[in-house]
């Protein structure tokens, strides 16, 4: 991939003296820096056309893209922080891995600027297991995406657990080869997320407190307003499409399927095996645990229990037998959402 | 006929879509069945090995007793699909490019050594029109996410298809191991095939 730096095109379009005579002309050019940006990609949000017939293998494909959250599926991604915890998320069961500097509840606690994780750190935990392995990167933060497609990443998670660096934007994901997982509290932000490109949303919970209250309310969020699109009239729709600020044929496709039309995976406080099978019974497709296990004193029998319970969801006894792999008396601490700061909040970063 | 389909982890609900499509284009009467415990293995005329984390599906089925009551029904005959995990699954001999040798656990009942991600990462995964000649001339669409490839076949087992030389689809007594996932494309042919084949 090649990112087209930001300003390309803005030396094209200088300033004219309109004269009546001239005004033709200025707004032609004004449309000639406007096809340049685009392109160089600028204004691209949307994928590639492919041929009918691909002779030559075609990577980084809607199909492809799309195609490996549908593998995550009834699976849990555990966040990890060195290859040893990796090696044993990957022994528990774990679909995949999150490689991060610091575990949600200590980025909590350490407050300061949370960044994409070490690189060398990454590229040992792809090394040392055969499962994807995902990593995280500030919200808007296009380089920290492009080091990590460029080293091979399965997935990039564009996360609100770092500090953001753009407070109006997210990544134009279009751009890249690789998939990525966004957050949403609400379909909105979900919709959203979906028309820049995320292959993938998860629920952003309040993400670090092993509370998983907040993950509750942001699933049945959407799952209601799913549910009211679906007894709208088309004109209504047309209006939240507005209200949303996506196109209207996402919205009528949500309203079709009934459900996000990428994989939705929960995240945010999942702690316990019941939490995880709590999620899937809500509707989700997965979970994400992150401070849940390596926060807690059994993390080896708490990442099978949790892996097991998020298959057998539908199944109360094997989820019983879950749970009773774990002690209570050895889950992380957990925080009361009430008694945090409303600047100690991290789910309202990026809308 | 019933056709159950693992659904521990993975897509399985792609495939149980894919059934109902061929039932609809063919007349066909197929029940899909989701196969979660060992007693969802009664009465079952196939099965269907979905892609996911391979490691994931087989820690999963060990731990409820799936596992091994399924390999003793695939021994003894039951046919059986398998694509992308599922297939490295139902292989006798299991290598990781990168990792080298897993301690996975396995149904091995195919003569087929598979390489986990053969083709490398995500970011290597890919589409190409395949030609499969028992499915006709008609090119089908390969969907390639980090998949494996079948690097050896010994004993029965024989190749259906190749991409530069290499094996990805493979096919021994009734069972059928693909590196890609037919269930993304919608089109039914190669799960046509595998129907066909039991009802004969």
């Amino acid at each position: 991939m090649t990112l087209p730096p930001y300003h390309v095109g803005v030396e094209r379009a200088r300033l004219y003296e309109v004269g009546f005579d001239r005004i033709v002309d200025f707004f032609y050019r004004l449309a000639e820096a406007a096809d340049r940006l685009r392109e160089d990609g600028w204004f691209q949000y949307g994928p590639e056309k492919l041929p009918e017939y691909i002779e030559i293998p075609a990577r980084g494909t809607l199909r492809v893209k799309y195609g490996f959250p549908v593998f995550q599926k009834g699976g849990v991604c555990m966040d990890v922080t060195n290859t040893e915890q990796a090696g044993i998320a990957e022994e528990a069961g774990a679909a995949s891995v999150m490689v991060l500097d610091k575990l949600p509840y200590d980025v909590r606690r350490q407050g300061g600027v949370a960044r994409m994780a070490d690189v060398k750190v990454i590229q040992q935990v792809m090394d040392t297991v055969t499962i994807p392995v995902m990593a995280k990167v500030r919200i808007g933060h296009y380089y920290e995406a492009a080091i990590l497609e460029s080293i091979g990443v399965d997935m990039i998670d564009e996360s609100e657990v770092l500090t953001p660096v753009d407070e109006k934007h997210h990544i134009n994901k279009w751009l890249f080869k690789v998939p990525f997982v966004n957050g949403a509290r609400n379909l909105g932000e979900a919709l959203r997320r979906i028309t820049e490109g995320a292959a993938m949303i998860r629920t952003k919970g309040e993400a670090g407190t092993g509370n998983v209250a907040e993950a509750v309310r942001h699933m049945k969020i959407i799952v209601k307003e799913i549910w009211s699109l679906r007894g709208m009239t088309p004109e209504e729709r047309m209006r939240i499409a507005r209200e949303y600020g996506v196109p209207h044929q996402l919205v009528e496709l949500t309203a079709r399927l009934g459900r996000l039309p990428v994989v939705n995976f929960a995240a945010g406080g999942i702690a316990t095996p019941a939490d995880a099978a709590l999620m899937m019974w809500l509707g989700a497709d997965g979970v994400f645990v992150g401070s849940g296990i390596f926060k807690s004193s059994d993390p080896r029998e708490r990442a099978a229990a949790i892996v097991l319970a998020t298959s057998m969801w539908d199944d109360p006894e094997t989820v019983a037998e879950a749970q009773a792999m774990i002690s209570e008396q050895k889950s992380m601490m957990g925080i009361d959402i009430r008694k945090l700061k409303p600047e100690e909040l991290l789910q309202v970063r990026g809308d | 006929m019933k056709v159950g389909i693992v659904a521990l982890q993975g897509g399985f609900c792609e495939h149980v879509y894919m059934l109902r499509k061929l039932a609809e284009e063919t007349g066909w009467s197929i029940e899909p069945v989701l196969v979660k415990k060992p007693s969802n293995l009664r009465g079952l005329d196939a099965v269907i090995i979905p892609g996911g984390e391979s490691t994931t599906i087989g820690v999963v089925a060990r731990r409820i007793g799936l596992l091994d009551e399924l390999r003793d029904l695939l021994e003894s005959g039951l046919p059986a699909m398998g694509t992308c995990a599922g297939a490295t699954l139902l292989a006798k001999s299991v290598r990781d490019r990168v990792v080298g040798e897993t301690r996975q656990p396995l149904l091995a009942v195919m003569n087929i050594e598979v390489v986990r991600n053969y083709y490398g990462r995500q970011r290597e995964s890919f589409e190409v029109d395949l030609k499969i000649p028992v499915l006709g001339e008609k090119p089908f669409r390969g969907v390639f996410i980090r998949a494996p490839a079948i690097t050896r076949l010994w004993g029965r087992a024989k190749g259906i298809a190749e991409l530069d030389g290499v094996t990805v689809a493979a096919e021994e007594d009734g069972k059928l191991a693909l590196a890609f996932h037919p269930e993304l494309t919608g089109d039914t042919r190669i799960h046509r095939y595998f129907i066909e084949n039991i009802k004969r």
